[in-house]
């Protein structure tokens, strides 16, 4: 259970989970992607968490973090792939997440991420 | 079928063994023959559960049981720690009451995912909660 791989797409911070972390590796995560954020200057950041079939309440609170931190550094997160039965747990078990973007799919999470309008041209969708 | 039913026992003293509980409860629940979505919620409450039984507890174990009995399989899962036990049981299963990391759901939203549970708790001496849920047909009568 190493580390979470962390790439920089032009200013995106992509982060695919590729497997069930321990708490502490999602601790880790944390704040090495703050640092991240910081460093790369970047404006959004986007989590994968496709391959888990279990988000638990710690992990859960970790994101919601995630996503408030990278949000005083004018970053934006979005949580990719959620799976549905995972979705509905989460529900269950109190942890609606307000606030949290998210996506279906990392080609429609980078466009919620999209660079402001202005630069090359107006790319609403 | 009178299977007498099949317990296993996971140790937790550490992280790994909440990722060890996870894979025990997974297993457990996919033998019972529960949905995706039941199989996740039991997961999910193991998880928590046993991330208790670790950070207030000092550790414990996780008693993981499936009876086949009756047509409905059901798994029955105990966490038992002999940590400081919990004075005000009702202030702990409130939501948002933490005494550690996490948001304070784990107790109350173990009892939500879950078709049964019971806590037992003695100051001084350590914990009991156990959970069960059995399979839903999804047809039927």
């Amino acid at each position: 259970m190493a580390g979470v791989p962390i790439v920089n797409l032009n200013g995106v911070l992509l982060v695919t989970i590729q497997e069930e972390l321990l708490d502490q590796s999602v601790a880790e995560f944390e704040s090495d992607l703050t640092e991240k954020v910081v460093e790369a200057r970047a404006r959004g950041v986007l989590i994968d968490v496709s391959v888990l079939d279990v988000i638990d309440s710690f992990l859960a609170r970790t994101l919601h973090d995630i996503a408030a931190i990278t949000s005083l550094m004018a970053a934006r997160t979005v949580v990719v792939g959620m799976r549905p039965a995972v979705a509905i747990t989460l529900v269950e078990l109190g942890l609606t997440l307000p606030g949290l973007l998210t996506a279906l799919s990392v080609e429609e999470g980078l466009s919620l991420l999209a660079p402001p309008a202005g630069h090359a041209r107006t790319a609403l969708r | 079928m009178t299977r007498t039913p099949s317990t296993s026992t996971v140790a937790i003293h550490d992280e790994y063994d909440i990722v060890h509980v996870r894979h025990a409860a997974r297993e457990a629940a996919t033998t019972a023959g529960f949905s995706l979505v039941q199989q996740t919620k039991l997961v999910t409450a193991a998880s928590e559960l046993a991330r208790n039984a670790l950070v207030h507890g000092g550790g414990g174990q996780a008693d993981i049981t499936i009876d086949n009995l009756r047509a409905n399989a059901t798994v029955r899962m105990t966490f038992t720690d002999k940590g400081p036990g919990i004075p005000d049981i009702e202030a702990a299963m409130a939501d948002g009451f933490t005494t550690g990391s996490g948001l304070g759901l784990g107790l109350g939203g173990a009892r939500r995912l879950a078709d049964q549970f019971r806590l037992e708790s003695t100051p001084g001496r350590g914990t009991v909660v156990e959970i069960s849920m059995s399979v839903r047909r999804s047809a039927g009568p």
